[in-house]
């Protein structure tokens, strides 16, 4: 059976090292698939104006292709290099919440993430994506730092 | 208009240079502005509120009650037997996640709320009250329930209808259902009722959705700081107003949308202290509330002068039939455009069932409003066209000096809260009025800028002139768009009817899923 990892990718350095670790841990794995997600913040409760809420669809779509194009291509093809079989996806929402539910929905068994940045005062308040992660997520959650 | 419009602006601008004569001059110029106003749309303005032959009921009041009756009716009470559905909607219970970064429910209704929500709130309440006294309230919150059935009819078909284009963005509102709708079923007419439609629109824009905003920001700001010409506070909003709709700064109509909803609650926050402080007068002022809605209480016109205030309020600041919110609701996204219809409906309620019942209730709480001791009866003012308040007050100020006698230091919070929801409403009708100048004259950049020009200029005129004049402009653009929107409604609700037949059927059977709980 395949096991399948989800790498949590934020396009910094930790997300980097998140996906150097996962690349470690698949390694040592019979037969393993990486899925690598970036997730755009995105909160349905937010107010916007309507001119904004006009072009929301074409933001949208250019939101995802920049995300794709930056982020998400570069780390699938570098994975595909290292001989990994390597899956990509660029969703809106809630960074935990949507990691969590995208790693149910495709059957994986755990999820690879960067510590994140912990500066700035809403984070230290609220906490980070990361922490809200850990906590709620129903697979084992590797943090690497 | 255009060109006088100009000419006032360049006056206004060539007095400001000439300071020695500032105040005398100044004050001219405000009445001269005032009096070309009033003599330019006094016959629109008696066309559209003509009353029923031998009465002094306007018709175009009926008008609005009669439709909203009808929708409720031919909907089976939907605002009712939805609500909950509409809650969860909102919530985002059936949204599908991988929609998210979509347009969502709550998004589009707290866009169109930000448009509806505001001065109507405020100063609409308390012309009403301060005319046709206490009962008002009771017919305006009759209004605000009927008027969910008529917002929802025409944000299904505004969802329906919209127009979706190659590069991703949306358009609609009813000048796009009217044509569209018209055409499926193969009635006549369609393409010239959504051009007579698109004209209101930009009158409305002009007027509810600007001047009167303008003019009532105003009003608060001079009660603040004393006295000074209007043109000076238009000026400063027309350059505001300009600096985002031409200019595209948009850091400006962000904070605003942002900091807009916490005003809001704010207010209502500040009502319900006020309310809860004199708790034990919330009885006698629902008393009356009823007793004023079929007796009068002595106001002009008696209790069908209370009934027309109170009707006609209603539909200013909630804006149920006038066709404006389906603009604003058109961008969401959904595959089933009733769910938006559904959402729409919490509309009026939140506007007029419950912010404006909040302002009315503060209003009567506060005894704003002077009470003729013999009678029990309010007495009326000196020209016996309203009823007489403590210092004189009437609009946005009346409002501002019952909230006073509660929260001493609230007219400021009032003020900042006055001046940002006209900024917000201002910039949501400058949008509507610009999709039905787009409708009518093609999208590009030197048409836009026309009519965005137009918009600011119109801002100064509202600002200088006096309210009698501006109301009465503002509320005949408004209905007049009402005129055609609901005339077009009565021919396309069958379509609505449809959409709610299946969509009820496979709610209930389950076809239509939940994602969350």
């Amino acid at each position: 059976m395949t096991a399948k990892i989800v790498i949590g990718l934020d396009g910094t350095d930790t997300g980097e090292r998140a996906l150097a670790f996962a690349k470690d841990l698949a390694a040592r794995m019979d037969a393993c698939e990486l899925i690598a997600i970036y997730v755009i913040e995105w909160s349905p409760f937010t107010f916007q104006t309507a001119e904004e809420n006009a072009q929301r669809h074409k933001r949208r779509e250019e939101e995802i292709a920049l995300a794709k194009s930056r982020i998400v291509d570069p780390a699938i093809a570098a994975l595909t290099d290292a001989g990994f079989k390597a899956t990509g996806l660029v969703r809106h929402g809630d960074v935990a919440e949507t990691l969590n539910r995208l790693t149910v929905e495709n059957g994986a068994s755990q999820i690879i993430v960067g510590r994140g940045s912990s500066d700035g005062f809403a984070k230290r308040v609220f906490g980070s994506s990361t922490q809200s992660l850990v906590m709620h997520a129903d697979v084992p959650v590797t943090v690497v730092g | 208009m255009k060109n006088r419009s100009t000419f006032w602006l360049t006056s206004a601008v060539a007095a400001m240079a000439t300071s020695p004569l500032a105040a005398q001059e100044a004050m001219g110029i405000d009445e001269k502005v005032n009096q070309a106003f009033a003599s330019l749309t006094g016959p629109f303005v008696s066309l559209i509120f003509a009353p029923f032959p031998g009465t002094s009921f306007p018709w175009i009041v009926m008008w609005l009650v009669v439709a909203a009756t009808i929708f409720t009716l031919y909907f089976g009470f939907v605002q009712f037997r939805f609500f909950k559905h509409a809650i969860q909607l909102v919530k985002g219970d059936y949204s599908d996640p991988n929609d998210a970064g979509e347009v969502s429910h709550f998004q589009a209704l707290a866009t169109a709320l930000s448009g509806t929500v505001g001065l109507g709130n405020i100063a609409g309440v308390a012309v009403a009250v301060g005319i046709g006294g206490p009962g008002a309230t009771f017919w305006m919150i009759l209004a605000g329930l009927l008027g969910m059935a008529s917002k929802f009819t025409e944000c299904t078909l505004g969802v329906k209808y919209r127009n979706e284009y190659e590069d991703g963005t949306v358009s609609g509102g009813p000048m796009y259902y009217i044509s569209k709708g018209f055409s499926e079923l193969g009635l006549p007419g369609g393409k010239i009722l959504a051009v007579v439609f698109s004209i209101f629109c930009i009158l409305g824009a002009l007027g509810g959705g600007n001047m009167f905003q303008a003019n009532q920001a105003h009003a608060q700001i001079s009660g603040i700081v004393g006295d000074y010409p209007g043109w000076i506070t238009g000026i400063v909003f027309a350059a505001v107003v300009f600096a985002v709709i031409v200019g595209g700064i948009k850091s400006i109509a962000n904070v605003t949308e942002k900091v807009v909803p916490f005003m809001g609650i704010l207010y209502v926050g500040a009502a319900l202290i006020i309310l809860l402080v004199n708790y034990d007068q919330i009885g006698w002022a629902f008393g009356q509330i009823f007793a004023g809605a079929f007796t009068g209480l002595g106001v002009a016109g008696g209790f069908v002068g209370a009934l027309i205030q109170g009707f006609k309020r209603a539909a200013f600041s909630n804006e149920a039939g006038v066709g404006s919110a389906a603009i604003a609701h058109s961008a969401v996204k959904t595959k089933e455009p009733i769910t938006e219809g559904f959402v729409s409906l919490l509309e009026p309620l939140i506007d007029t069932v419950v912010i404006c019942t909040m302002t009315a209730l503060v209003i009567v709480i506060s005894q704003q409003l002077i009470i003729d001791e013999a009678t029990g009866n309010y007495m009326l003012n000196e020209a016996g066209t309203a009823i007489a308040t403590i210092d004189g007050n009437s609009g946005v100020s009346l409002t501002s000096a019952a909230f006073a006698s509660g929260i001493s230091w609230f007219p400021y919070v009032l003020a900042i809260a006055v001046v940002l929801f006209a900024f917000s409403t201002m910039i949501s009708w400058s949008y509507y009025g610009l999709k039905a100048w787009t409708y009518l004259f093609g999208e590009g950049k030197t048409s836009e800028l026309a009519f965005k020009v137009i918009f600011c200029v119109f801002i100064v005129i509202g600002a200088a002139a006096s309210l009698g004049p501006v109301i009465d402009f503002s509320d005949a653009a408004i209905f007049a768009m009402a005129v055609v929107n609901i005339f077009c409604l009565y021919f396309l609700m069958k379509l609505v009817k449809k959409e709610l037949a299946s969509y009820a059927a496979r709610l209930e059977s389950g076809e239509i899923k939940k994602y969350s709980h």
